[in-house]
């Protein structure tokens, strides 16, 4: 299964609008997305409230991973979104 | 129930006056108690996915047409209604055989926890999601949406509480007025009303207790409501909202008096949040940015990176205007579990402010490298302050650590009767002072902040206090250091002229203060001002110093009282 890590670029972590834009992307795919912390169960990325709640942090280093025809394309464009300072557009 | 005439006082947060009859909105419908337990967990999946895709196309629909500050609230919350975590954790309680109502309030319940824990702008989506599941729950149950019942005549609107939702959907032409019992002066509710230019008033007591097409005309200036006005009351208010807009019409930019002397008006803030909104209003920055939410209801202390980013939004929302941080002030009655000095007998008098600092110097190291990589971010106009300082060294040791990481302003804050009398010493070491006259009228009239009892003893009129001012002020003259006042007195119209008269040189409020402590100065030339701090010195109770300064005061003030 594709998976790939980033480092959370938001200056606010992975909270209201980072987190539903990171949503809004994965339920445009129509993909399976998930997304974890290191050591942790991986959640829905295209759950805004999964996201959320996950609590992730400016810096915290997330695991995507997706299955599917185009994964591996939709995780680049999902890893590009995370390294942009979303809060800042 | 028809109500007889009666005033109720509740907090106005949008200006103006309004009468007319009143549209109750009425709480949302709740769990059925009545409802099966469910038996097929998966048709009932489906009719919860029917009625959440129809919840959300009703806001989307909403959002299409609705005023630009309102869209993005009604798109976020169209986004939550349809959101696919939520939808599985209802499926899960279904599953076990959770009644179909009750599935989505305790998924909704579950999710709303988990974003409160987290805090913050975290925190405010929990409302959001409240509304969600109430929309859900009338969609469910076939009844209509909760929320502003379909207007055609100009009305009033009455509820306990309105989510922000509902409040950004009011037709102004139709909507005259928002009286609630609950909310806040900072809520939703409040900024959207007066960006609508709603007069509002929220925290009512009863409000939600009146019935549809009952009277009722208020001032969202003051926060008077009357029930089953008489036309007298009707032109009283329409008279008095008339004159205190002709009182405040101008008053804008910097703060000075009529005869030019500047004092500068900022806001007092809590979190990033505070900042954003307080940055939207006419005013030169913050004159007290509290740093303790950052610390408090956690079992670890924040990392740098985490207060850095925080600090940074603080700084960015002010632009070139002035940020002054007081650095964590706890202990004691506001414990922090990751420092935890044990259980005190006097906590006001105990390690707290900054002798917690000094007590575990970590907290403070980093909070200061945090502070000066925001600086350094920003280039904005920081300034750092210590609380409950008593002493120069103290002061000394405090300015040293805030100068050794590049921080370009240093100040104390002058919350203790020995650091008021001995301000000429402590502000030979540092840049500028801060007066926080809650404190310091707690430790001057040796009377618990906590105790209600003992209000009296702690009115910001009471001269002892306004001595205590007085001293703290000379040494500002002394040393030509600037003295700023960021306690509730500085917000207070009338205090405000004392407080200029004796010296300070900026005040610092809630942001919705300002306008009136604006026009309050643009009244008075400083010698008036000055000559009203004398009064109030010299006088002998607190009710003669309010007295003696109320004979002197321009008249079009008291409008605004």
């Amino acid at each position: 299964m594709p998976i790939r890590t980033v480092a959370v670029a938001s200056s606010v972590g992975l909270h209201a609008r980072p987190a539903a834009l990171l949503a809004a992307a994965v339920n445009d795919s129509g993909l399976d997305v998930t997304v974890a912390l290191p050591g942790g169960d991986p959640v829905d990325a295209g759950s805004i409230l999964e996201v959320m709640t996950l609590g992730a942090e400016h810096g915290d280093t997330v695991t995507l991973s997706a299955e599917g025809e185009g994964a591996d394309a939709v995780l680049d464009s999902l890893v590009e979104l995370l390294s942009r300072d979303l809060d800042k557009e | 129930m028809t109500s007889t005439h009666q005033v109720l006082h509740g907090i106005g947060v949008s200006a103006g006056t309004a009468s007319g009859p009143v549209a109750v909105v009425h709480p949302a419908p709740g769990v059925d108690a009545d409802e099966p337990a469910t038996t097929d967990a998966v048709a009932a999946g489906e009719r919860v996915r029917a009625a959440m895709a129809a919840v959300s196309d009703s806001l989307t629909t909403k959002a299409a047409t609705a005023a630009e500050t309102a869209k993005p609230i009604l798109e976020a919350t169209a986004q939550l209604a349809r959101d696919r975590g939520l939808a599985k954790a209802i499926d899960k309680l279904l599953g076990k055989g959770v009644g179909i109502t009750r599935a989505v309030a305790d998924a909704v319940a579950d999710y709303a926890e988990m974003l409160k824990a987290l805090g913050g702008y975290m925190a405010e989506r929990a409302t959001d999601l409240y509304d969600v599941r109430d929309r859900l729950i009338c969609e469910l149950r076939g009844v209509s949406a909760p929320g502003i019942p379909d207007l055609s005549t100009p009305t009033i609107i009455v509820a306990r509480d309105l989510a922000p939702a509902e409040t950004a959907t009011l037709d102004p032409d139709l909507v005259i007025g928002i009286l609630t019992a609950a909310g806040g002066p900072t809520s939703h509710t409040a900024i959207l009303a007066a960006q609508l230019g709603i007069p509002a008033v929220v925290q009512v007591p009863g409000i939600d207790t009146l019935t549809d097409g009952e009277i009722v005309a208020f001032d969202g200036g003051v926060g008077e409501v009357i029930l089953a006005p008489t036309q007298a009351d009707v032109d009283l208010l329409a008279e008095r909202s008339r004159r205190r807009s002709a009182a405040l019409a101008g008053s804008s930019g910097e703060g000075a008096t009529r005869d030019g002397h500047r004092v500068a008006l900022l806001a007092n803030i809590g979190t990033a949040d505070d900042a954003a909104k307080a940055a939207t209003f006419d005013l030169e920055g913050s004159g007290l940015f509290r740093t303790e939410f950052l610390f408090l209801d956690r079992d670890s202390a924040p990392t740098l990176e985490e207060q850095t980013a925080t600090y940074t939004s603080v700084f960015e929302s002010f632009g070139k205007r002035r940020v002054v941080v007081r650095t964590l002030d706890a202990g004691a009655d506001k414990p922090l579990s990751f420092a935890d000095l044990g259980a005190e007998e006097n906590p006001a008098l105990g390690v707290r402010g900054l002798r917690l600092s000094q007590a575990r110097e970590d907290l403070l190291d980093t909070q200061l490298q945090a502070l000066a990589a925001a600086y350094r971010a920003t280039g904005a106009d920081v300034r750092v302050m210590a609380p409950m300082v008593a002493t120069v060294d103290e002061a000394e040791w405090f300015a040293a650590k805030v100068r050794g990481v590049g921080l370009p302003s240093v100040g104390i804050m002058i919350e203790i009767p020995a650091a008021a009398l001995r301000s000429e010493h402590l502000l030979s070491v540092v840049d500028f002072a801060s007066i926080g006259t809650n404190d310091l009228s707690q430790y001057t009239m040796a009377a618990d902040r906590m105790q209600g009892g003992l209000a009296s003893l702690l009115s910001p009129w009471q001269p002892a206090l306004l001595q205590m001012v007085k001293a703290a002020c000379e040494g500002g003259r002394a040393t030509g250091k600037k003295i700023g006042v960021c306690g509730e007195a500085g917000g207070d119209a009338l205090l405000a002229l004392v407080l200029t008269g004796l010296g300070v040189s900026s005040l610092s409020m809630a942001p919705s203060k300002v306008n009136v402590v604006r026009a309050a100065l643009r009244l008075h030339d400083l010698a008036t001002c000055q000559q009203m701090a004398a009064y109030a010195v010299d006088a002998r109770t607190a009710k003669d110093a309010r007295a003696a300064v109320t004979a002197i005061v321009h008249p079009t003030l008291l409008d605004l009282l």
